[in-house]
């Protein structure tokens, strides 16, 4: 019995902090797609820069691990800037086609361009040793790391929500979200919001794809091979939302960790069959606005 | 209508065949060789790593070539697509015209391309797709890399006569998974241990921790965790780090798909004492790897790192070449199979090898590795030899 | 007389609508010459021609059906593992197979459709994935019957009318793809120019209004969803049968994503997009990617890029507005 108990709390520990990495790095796309109109299918470009970014300068340079960090971040937000005032803004609330074709290049462009600048293989990271090892807690070992992806979810969300409803700028967001046009006619500058929001979102996935390297692996093909996983929690959250991805995430890493633990013959059946009935019972998402 | 067309062409080629044959002894005579590769795509990486040995050989040893002849390598991208890699194929004998095809790291492509050497009598050197069937799909294919069977029943042999008692498999959800599980399963139960489960994990997972933790639950004593080389290694290195797997007294092993020598630079220390079956390791202290390795970073750099990709490849070119030096360059395809089904190489930088006239497959060394620090640094050292290793699989299946 | 000139009227009106205009023969007589001219290439031209009917299949779909999919090669995929199981299991007939092919991807097409049309947008792009990814991960597991990973063996395919053997020159092969091509064009190009079609370019614009006039939107994308799927089955069939060899590559994303990537260099909505997307494409892979693979994808993402930005539809945009400016 208290095997089966441990497992549970293992495989919940790890589904949760699977969960936060995809959060980390997903609530940007749902309130820009939300905000803007636009399917950036590249947004784990983003994270995978912030990845990048992170290992080489841990690897390479010895820069501390929160100094990397914040450096993951930044570079996200100052690579959107440039993209998104000379590319994204020309197809905001256009042809969907469009923006799937536009960011489909966008990340062979940058599966190319990361090959180039750092070679094929996979970048590790080796946390730092106050991160390393396992801690235990009520008897049992928890691995220090994936504990403090928890916790960074945890207060990030808080933060963000904080954000969202405290401050003028999150109530300007929430605004043009709701209705763009009327948000434009109280004199809301909609232009400048769109390039902060991006910026932030941007951000946010450049640290979550450097706080996750360990778990979702730096490779040049990043943007590609976890597409899949950052649109689902977009889509089952629903656009424009803060809260919906954070639903989503938990929904997603803890059930598919737990799904795969417990199923592993049909481990990867079972997100895609959940996706699809939860987008055929709610098309708009969890909470997004139909 | 067309014959006073095609006559004075037919006179001026029938000319210059008869002059051609006439100074035959003079001409130079270059063999053409079909490389078939997956240069874009997912397995870029072994892709390159295969391409640099074959190419390394074929520079170091052109000199040793007959006068008068000369290699031309045509190098054909599959872009990982067995369709794509047929119609090369097909375009490499029919327009390249040429007298041996070479290369291949998938095996669907592989699939693909042998009932073509088969048809047109023209030889392919496998030199990296492993899956157990291919030498068996057309009698004009021979194989220098390796199969799964061939790693696998080994190390599942020794993992019993460790005392290791109780074993649990966990393997990748495709063809080349299943095979590594059926092989260590099959020597791992030969040699009377029990197999508590196994399991299968889909191929595009990034998290192995769920499937991980089922082996902690179990508890067995030795855990035999397989994933295809470099994409998944670190994801699954860490699942083991995380729960602390070997902390829990269970024992590790795999083949050497798990800790290639090229990625174990990067593992930091999670690798130590992880134990793997394999054909080559960089770290082996023979002569002949020796050889290698200083002709490999005088020619690629120091930061480059061949594995057993990159001897899988040279090792095909050393079979081609010793085929081009027997017959000075002229053989047909009949020919070059009969001398390539008996060929052997007391002296590769992975040791002896040799390929069985009976099945065309390749006979070679299994060394059981474990990782230790050497001068600072993570290697797969070589802690035992199962000698002159046959295929198990097609022992076990012999054709119906 | 005044029903008979109204009989007249429609008639002519149909025929207009119709009628073949003297360009569109151009395709067909350049795809007869490439069989005398370029022998050493016939191969790759009977891939080539497979591949525009898959990439037609997707125009129908996406450019006047307005659907945008990631999941079409669920179609092509279905189609080809239907006529290479029915040949490696004794029935190699190709005819038949390419039949069979059709209407298993047409039932597969159908039947998704039914269930994931209802949504749109981003919900419905995951949806047509996770239909792809559902099949390749099935085809995966029962590796008994499909092959797995390693690809399907033993696909012996029967000489077409038991004459015209399938050779390693692929000279059977161009003439087979090219007629199934010219008939799934055929097939294409009447649902486009008919009524039927024209209502789909109605729901694509403002689908509003066409609610509003009563046309039975739903139903008609679901019909054109299955006719596009049965199209896509057969392009799977014709690959399968020519080489004998289905590989779970059949259902990737890769060939779902190519297949958009060719859509849009040669023109979306247009009929014709395939036509110039799918050789352009084909050919740039076959010269340019072994030379250096890694800039490969770099400049076909650069190329993605900028036929958004600037040449949005394509090259049969750019002929268009070309055409326009030069004051036909």
């Amino acid at each position: 019995m208290t095997g089966a108990l441990s497992a549970a709390v293992s495989i919940g520990f790890h589904g949760l902090a699977f969960a936060m990495v995809l959060y980390l790095i997903s609530v940007g796309l749902s309130v820009t797609m939300g905000l803007m109109g636009f399917v950036n299918l590249a947004h784990g470009v983003f994270a995978m820069l912030g990845g990048y970014v992170m290992t080489s300068l841990m690897n390479g340079w010895g820069v501390p691990f929160a100094l990397a960090l914040a450096a993951a971040a930044l570079a996200g937000a100052a690579a959107s800037i440039p993209l998104e005032r000379l590319l994204y803004r020309r197809f905001y609330g256009g042809e969907e086609l469009d923006q799937v074709l536009l960011t489909m290049g966008l990340i062979f462009m940058s599966v190319a361009g990361a090959t180039h600048l750092w070679g094929p293989l996979t970048q590790h990271m080796q946390p730092p040793g106050w991160l390393s090892g396992h801690f235990d807690l009520g008897g049992r070992s928890f691995p220090a790391y994936r504990s403090f992806l928890i916790v960074c979810g945890a207060v990030l969300v808080t933060a963000l929500w904080l954000g969202l409803e405290r401050t003028r700028f999150g109530a300007q967001v929430r605004a043009a979200v709701d209705n763009l046009r009327m948000a434009q006619s109280v004199g809301i500058n909609t232009s400048r919001l769109f390039m902060l929001t991006f910026a932030l979102g941007s951000g946010l996935a450049g640290l979550g794809g450097g706080l996750g390297a360990d778990l979702l692996a730096i490779s040049p093909s990043y943007a590609l091979q976890y597409l899949v996983y950052f649109i689902i929690v977009v889509a089952v959250g629903g656009l424009g939302s803060i809260r919906g991805p954070f639903v989503a995430a938990l929904l997603i890493g803890v059930a598919d960790t737990a799904f795969k633990y417990l199923l592993p013959e049909l481990g990867a059946f079972f997100i895609y069959a959940l996706t699809m009935a939860l987008l055929l019972w709610r098309p708009q998402g969890l909470f997004g606005r139909a | 209508m067309l014959g006073n067309a095609l006559r004075p062409r037919l006179l001026a080629a029938a000319a210059v065949l008869f002059s051609a044959s006439a100074f035959g002894a003079a001409e130079a005579q270059t063999v053409k060789i079909g490389i078939i590769n997956s240069y874009s795509g997912f397995v870029a990486q072994a892709a390159d790593e295969m391409q640099k040995g074959i190419d390394l050989y074929a520079k170091l040893h052109e000199k040793d070539l007959p006068p008068g002849v000369k290699v031309e390598l045509i190098k054909r991208d599959d872009t990982s697509n067995p369709e794509t890699g047929k119609r090369l194929a097909q375009e490499l004998i029919t327009r390249d015209q040429v007298q041996l095809l070479a290369g291949v790291v998938l095996s669907p492509v592989a699939a693909a391309v042998a009932p073509l050497t088969a048809e047109a009598k023209v030889p392919l050197v496998l030199t990296n797709a492993a899956g157990v069937q291919l030498t068996r799909l057309s009698p004009y294919v021979v194989r220098t890399s390796f199969t799964l069977w061939q790693q696998c029943d080994p190390i599942g042999k020794w993992a019993a006569e460790q005392g290791w008692k109780t074993g649990f498999t966990e393997v990748t959800d495709f063809i080349a998974g299943h095979d590594s599980e059926n092989a260590f399963v099959k020597g791992f139960t030969d040699g009377g241990g029990k197999i508590l489960d196994s399991v299968r994990y889909p191929m595009q997972n990034p998290d192995f921790v769920p499937f991980v933790q089922r082996v902690k639950d179990a508890h067995p004593d030795v855990a035999f965790l397989w994933v295809p080389a470099q994409t998944q290694a670190t994801a699954m290195m860490n699942a083991i780090r995380d729960l602390g797997l070997r902390e829990a007294g269970i024992h590790i092993v795999s083949a050497q798909d798990l800790l290639p020598d090229e990625e174990l630079p990067k593992m930091g220390d999670t690798p130590l004492g992880l134990i793997t079956a394999g054909n080559y390791s960089t770290a082996a202290d023979r002569p002949a790897n020796k050889a290698f390795l200083a002709a490999w970073s005088k020619e690629y750099g120091d930061q480059s790192i061949p594995d057993f990709f990159s001897v899988g490849g040279w090792d095909g070119m050393t079979a081609i070449f010793d085929l081009i030096k027997q017959t000075k360059g002229k053989f047909t395809g009949d020919e070059a199979i009969a001398f390539l089904s008996h060929w052997k190489n007391p002296d590769s930088p992975r040791g002896p090898i040799e390929i069985d006239p009976n099945t065309r497959d390749i006979v070679q060394n299994i060394y059981i590795r474990e990782v230790k620090k050497i001068d600072g640094r993570l290697a797969n050292v070589e802690i035992a030899t199962i000698p002159m290793v046959k295929d198990p699989w097609k022992e076990l299946n012999p054709p119906k | 007389m005044a029903a008979e000139a109204a009989r007249a009227a429609v008639v002519e009106a149909f025929a207009r609508r119709h009628r073949f205009r003297p360009l569109e023969a151009v395709p067909w007589l350049i795809a007869a010459a490439g069989y005398f001219l370029l022998p050493q290439y016939l191969t790759l031209g009977a891939q080539i021609f497979a591949t525009i009917l898959f990439v037609l299949s997707a125009d129908l779909v996406l450019g006047y059906a307005g659907i945008v999919t990631l999941g079409q090669a669920a179609f092509f995929g279905t189609g080809a593992y239907t006529a290479g199981i029915l040949a490696a299991n004794g029935w190699g007939e190709p005819l038949s197979g390419l039949a069979a092919a059709a209407l298993a991807a047409a039932l597969v097409g159908f039947l998704s459709g039914l269930v994931i049309l209802r949504t749109g947008g981003l919900a419905l792009l995951i949806q047509t994935l996770i239909v792809a990814t559902t099949l390749y991960e099935a085809a995966n597991k029962a590796s008994w019957l499909t092959g797995g990973d390693d690809g399907l063996q033993g696909v012996v395919e029967w000489p077409i009318f038991g004459v015209f053997r399938f050779d390693m020159l692929g000279r059977v092969a161009y003439v087979y793809c090219l007629a199934v091509l010219f008939v799934g064009w055929l097939a294409a190009r009447l649902v486009v120019h008919s009524p039927f079609g024209r209502s789909l370019t109605g729901a694509r614009e403002n689908i509003a209004r066409m609610h509003a006039i009563g046309a039975p939107v739903a139903r008609r994308r679901l019909i054109v969803y299955t006719i596009s799927a049965a199209l896509a089955g057969a392009s799977g069939a014709l690959i399968a049968q020519t080489t004998s060899f289905v590989g779970l590559t059949s259902l990737s994303l890769e060939r779902s994503g190519n297949a958009l990537i060719m859509l849009i260099i040669g023109g979306v909505g247009r009929l014709y997009g395939a036509f110039i997307g799918v050789p352009l494409f084909m050919i740039a892979q076959d010269r340019f990617a072994e030379i250096d693979p890694v800039y490969w994808y770099f400049w076909l993402g650069l190329l993605m890029v900028a036929v958004v930005v600037f040449a949005r539809g394509g090259v049969l945009g750019l002929v268009e507005r070309l055409w326009a400016s030069a004051g036909r």
